[in-house]
């Protein structure tokens, strides 16, 4: 049985003639340990799927089955600590705190755990220093560039080590060497050991994961092998 | 990192919205303050001047005899020849539960005297607790400062014919007018009065007393009750409250009560409208947080506990400013509402419940807000971004 799969899933918007279906009906086995890039053109359904994918999203029918769990049975605060256990999210756009510096930025998802303050600071910079940035620690998102940003939301994903890690464009909003750096830094967390789905548009950045999967008019077409599994 | 960071942190960072809260709070809470310590201050200062003016129960004894009337009030059953109360039994009046709020004990005694062919009725008083109890009494003249002075009424002395200085014969004494009482309209005026002592040694009532007038401080203890502690002090006695004084009494502190409680409501309306609506925008703004919070794991409890101690620590705020500004205020309107500033006491319960109000208040204000926040869909929320 697969790590992560997707049975059968779509996704309705709407009800009666203003109904539109952004996901007609997919089917997709991920493995454990795998770096898959979901592509397709705006409005394809990439970012829906993932969204169901990361229990934040239920669809229409179709299951979602990860580690043997329908996360759509659980109720919504097992749906949280499902999140907040197996899964890191980056988010297109960094979606950093404002009021919070870099250091508290990533220690969020450990504010809701038994963590004391002293493990979620230490968590936190060894998380930051993964990222080279321990030394800008104590500044505020507005004070570090965007491809710090970015990697202040990759830290902030991996801080309580999720199995799981989706990412939605993270590199919508960077430049050709931000993106790079944080494409290398991806895949290194895979070759750790984390379950990585990504949805871009970039080809470029789509080929650094071992697998691409294509979505078209809600549809997946068909997967596209491109490296072994670390 | 706790919860209550992310509260402060952003309440830090909504600087301008944070003022508005607190001042929208605080305005409600001080007004609400300032009403109740200004209405609790007047009616209290209004209850002590009326406290002050004249009798509000009366112990009689106990009898079956006639009916008398004095000073236009129903003294209950009273006859000359009744069996009196004897004096020592009044010590026991200072021993009941509500004791401090017996302010004017004043005893007196009743016999009739013979003087120029007319008959009178002669009252033994101590003048000290008399005069205190009867204010409004003008004397033309200076109160009796020896056994051998009498004051009178103003008919008695029109009747007997008597002014300021002259004599008059009571029983085998004789006494000098010491002075005259301006018209009262009441019983007084056809009185004569003389030292309790001695009174009660012309009459032949040594250590009884026929009447005692009481003043009681009647505001935080009720009537009854008093009259009931008195009773059960004095089971020979009839004590009796004088309803019309009290219930004028009462009747003005619970209009002023009920003005300030409905004001205050409609203010604390206002202040809490003011709470929801910006606690309310305040979450549409967060929407992009919430969604981000929400995806990576925080409960719907986690979220409406952010907003909530938000709702706190600004209440808290604008309760503790708000009790400040709102005695400012009373101490200003003090001075405007009344000739002479009354005494500003301060209440602990007030201070204490303001806080507590205003903690309350922007709780259910903050509540549905709140509860919109953490039943926001995360997909939804993130859709803003």
């Amino acid at each position: 049985m697969s790590y992560i799969q997707v049975i059968q899933a779509g996704k309705d918007f709407g009800e009666g003639d203003a109904r539109v279906t952004a996901v007609k009906q997919i089917d997709l086995s991920i493995e454990q340990g795998s770096f898959i890039s979901i592509m397709g053109e705006s409005g394809s359904g990439k970012s829906t799927l993932l969204a169901m994918l990361g229990g934040l999203l239920s669809p229409t029918r179709g299951q979602i089955v990860i580690e043997g769990i329908d996360l759509y049975s659980l109720t919504r605060t097992k749906l949280a600590d499902f999140r907040r256990e197996f899964m890191g999210f980056i988010f297109q756009s960094f979606q950093l705190v404002p009021y919070l510096n870099v250091l508290e930025n990533v220690q969020l998802p450990l504010a809701v755990t038994h963590h004391s303050e002293e493990d979620q600071v230490r968590l936190a910079l060894s998380a930051l220093d993964k990222v080279g940035l321990k030394e800008k620690a104590h500044r505020l998102p507005n004070q570090i560039s965007g491809g710090e940003q970015e990697r202040v939301a990759i830290a902030r994903a991996v801080v309580n080590e999720p199995p799981i890690l989706f990412a939605d464009e993270p590199t919508g909003n960077l430049d050709s060497r931000n993106s790079s750096e944080v494409m290398k830094l991806l895949t290194k967390l895979n070759s750790d050991g984390q379950t990585i789905v990504m949805v871009t548009h970039s080809r470029k950045n789509a080929e650094y994961a071992e697998r691409i999967v294509e979505v078209a008019d809600g549809r997946l077409i068909e997967p596209t092998p491109l490296r072994a599994a670390c | 990192m706790k919860l209550r960071t992310i509260a402060f942190n952003n309440l830090r960072r909504r600087k301008a919205k944070v003022f508005f809260l607190i001042t929208g709070l605080m305005i409600g809470v001080s007004a609400v303050v300032a009403l109740m310590t200004t209405t609790r201050i007047l009616a209290e200062d209004i209850a002590h001047k009326m406290d002050e003016f004249g009798a509000n129960i009366i112990i009689t004894p106990k009898s079956e005899g006639l009916s008398l009337t004095y000073g236009g009030l129903s003294l209950g059953g009273f006859s000359f020849d009744v069996k009196e109360i004897h004096q020592e039994e009044l010590a026991k009046i200072k021993t009941i539960e509500n004791a401090a709020n017996i302010r004017i004990v004043s005893p007196k005694v009743f016999g009739v005297f013979e003087s120029s062919n007319q008959k009178a009725l002669a009252v033994g008083v101590d003048f000290n607790s008399e005069l205190a109890l009867k204010k409004w009494w003008k004397i033309n003249g200076k109160s009796p400062e020896s056994d051998s002075q009498v004051l009178l009424g103003h008919d008695v002395a029109a009747k007997l014919n008597l002014t300021k200085d002259s004599e008059v014969q009571i029983k085998d004494h004789t006494f000098q007018v010491s002075g005259i009482l301006d018209p009262t309209g009441s019983q007084d005026d056809s009185l004569v009065f003389i030292r309790l002592p001695l009174a009660q040694k012309l009459f032949g009532k040594e250590g009884q007393v026929g009447m005692v007038e009481i003043a009681a401080l009647c505001k935080n203890c009720p009537i009854t009750e008093l009259v009931a502690q008195l009773s059960r002090a004095l089971p020979t006695a009839k004590v009796t409250a004088v309803q019309q004084v009290v219930e004028g009494r009462m009747d003005t502190l619970h209009n002023f009560q009920n003005f300030s409680l409905g004001v205050s409501a409609l203010i604390l309306f206002v202040g809490g409208m003011v709470v929801f609506v910006t606690m309310m925008s305040s979450v549409t703004e967060r929407t992009r947080e919430i969604g981000i919070f929400s995806a990576i794991g925080f409960r719907s409890a986690h979220i409406m506990k952010i907003i909530l101690l938000e709702a706190v620590i600004v209440s808290l705020c604008a309760g503790i400013f708000g009790y400040a500004t709102g005695i400012g205020v009373t101490w200003g309107l003090l001075s405007f509402l009344s000739e002479h500033r009354p005494h500003m006491s301060l209440d602990p319960y007030v201070a204490v419940g303001s806080v507590f109000l205003a903690i309350i208040l922007g709780l259910i204000a903050s509540f549905y807000p709140a509860r919109a926040a953490a039943a926001m869909d995360p997909n939804e929320a993130l859709r803003t971004l």
